[in-house]
């Protein structure tokens, strides 16, 4: 256990009623560390990703970013915070979706610029050329005005990447993000991720592309049925 | 013919209070319907059963018992109301019980990514409602709630049971005194088919405005 972990999980429980989905769950992810988790479906790979920006609640353990506990005001007491303290602490993890999830009614720029304008209260002008700064990194910046409905899956999903990392999270979450690609498309946006990894972008990606694991992160954990081994 | 020209001062004035008991009645109706609304869907659980109970229960009355159960119950319960403020209030809670009905169908249509998206950048339970839900939601509440304008329009002329002079109970005044019932019938319903044409006219454009989302 690294004193300069970024994401620090600890035994870590999670259950759907009987079905016990995590099982005392241990991972670390130091700054700028790339770690990958595969594994068979059902394993629970989903559910820990998303119990760390609180999409799930836990049961039982920590989960540590920056030393912050995240759902609850600390693990011992187990009190949820507030409305307001929970989305402080969702904004420090960015999240990219499998299904995209991109809101079909703003355009690719809106998209970016919501939490940048609403949760980082930053200017209209400055999100915006924040927005067009990673629009251009994603190699979107012609399509700023395009509605979702009006982009490939892969352009999409690549719009999902920026919204979530102009929001200058400390960890980036990547939810099976090319799986519901055509073959053809999973390379565009594995190449924005890969090219965010260089740059030393801090990721837990959850994925089935093996090859993509293994020249792209630093560590692969395999979890099966509810617990992680490296 | 005489008694249409007799008669149109009177119309206009009972007209007009068809427009204000609709336009309050609209307003209240979406105010509340929207609040319960988000609460049935979001609440906590005893909560969203009694909206669930409560709103269930109003739309299995007919409005005209409604609106006599507020009548004469409400000066039970120490509220005197007139009757005008009476019938206002009885349509207003028939119509948001059928609002709540439009606010759940249209955001539960809403994909649930959508929210967690929303979660995921930080954004508060108030912001989410605002910029990612609503604006999504609005395009599929508008065609029903602007079918419920119309109803609450027509519905209004119930209030005439109640002595308040609305177009309705305008209408059966100048009767009452020229003795020609048809033509001021058929002039009475072209009043209100001209009220509720031009809304459904107007919920035709809105629904093309906000036609934007593709699925």
């Amino acid at each position: 256990m690294s004193a300069t972990s970024l994401l620090q999980i600890d035994k870590l429980n999670k259950s759907f009623g009987e079905n016990q989905v995590l099982t005392s769950v241990d991972l670390n992810v130091v700054a700028g560390e790339v770690v990958t988790i595969i594994g068979p479906s059902g394993s629970g790979k989903t559910t820990l990703l998303r119990c760390v920006n609180f999409l799930e609640t836990y049961d039982g353990g920590s989960i540590q970013i920056d030393g912050r506990e995240v759902g609850f005001t600390d693990s011992v007491s187990r009190k949820r915070r507030g409305e307001a303290d929970l989305a402080g602490m969702r904004a420090e993890t960015g999240m990219v979706f499998q299904s995209f999830n991109l809101f079909p009614h703003l355009t690719a720029e809106q998209n970016i610029m919501l939490g940048l304008r609403r949760v980082r209260k930053k200017p209209h002008k400055e999100a915006r050329e924040i927005a067009q700064h990673w629009l251009a990194r994603v190699g979107l910046d012609h399509k700023a005005d395009s509605l979702p409905s009006e982009l490939s899956g892969g352009q999409q999903q690549r719009v999902g990447i920026a919204r979530a990392v102009a929001m200058d999270p400390k960890v980036l979450l990547l939810d099976e993000i090319t799986s519901a690609l055509d073959p053809e498309l999973v390379n565009e946006v594995l190449d924005v991720v890969r090219q965010l990894a260089v740059e030393g972008m801090t990721m837990l990606v959850v994925t089935h592309e093996i090859a993509f694991a293994r020249d792209a992160s630093h560590r692969i954990v395999f979890m099966a049925d509810g617990s992680g081994r490296e | 013919m005489d008694a249409v020209l007799y008669s149109i001062p009177y119309l206009l004035d009972g007209l007009g209070i068809t427009i204000l008991v609709s336009l309050i009645v609209v307003a209240l109706s979406l105010i509340i319907g929207v609040i319960l609304g988000v609460g049935i869907i979001y609440g906590p659980l005893p909560l969203r059963l009694l909206i669930r109970l409560i709103g269930d229960g109003i739309r299995g009355i007919p409005i005209l018992v409604l609106i006599f159960l507020v009548y004469y119950g409400m000066p039970a319960l120490g509220l005197n109301l007139s009757s005008f403020w009476s019938a206002v209030t009885a349509l207003t809670i028939f119509k948001s019980a059928h609002v709540i009905e439009y606010v759940r169908g249209a955001v539960l249509s809403i994909p649930r990514g959508q929210m967690e998206a929303g979660m995921s950048i930080g954004l508060v339970f108030r912001e989410r409602l605002r910029f990612v839900i609503f604006p999504q939601a609005v395009r599929r509440f508008l065609p029903p709630w602007l079918n419920g304008v119309t109803d609450a329009v027509k519905g209004s002329a119930l209030v005439s049971l109640l002595g308040v002079v609305d177009l309705m109970h305008a209408i059966n005044q100048v009767i009452g005194r020229t003795y020609e019932p048809l033509p001021l019938y058929i002039l009475g319903a072209l009043l209100y088919f001209a009220i509720n044409y031009s809304l459904s006219t107007l919920s035709k454009v809105l629904e093309r405005r906000y036609s934007y989302i593709r699925e």
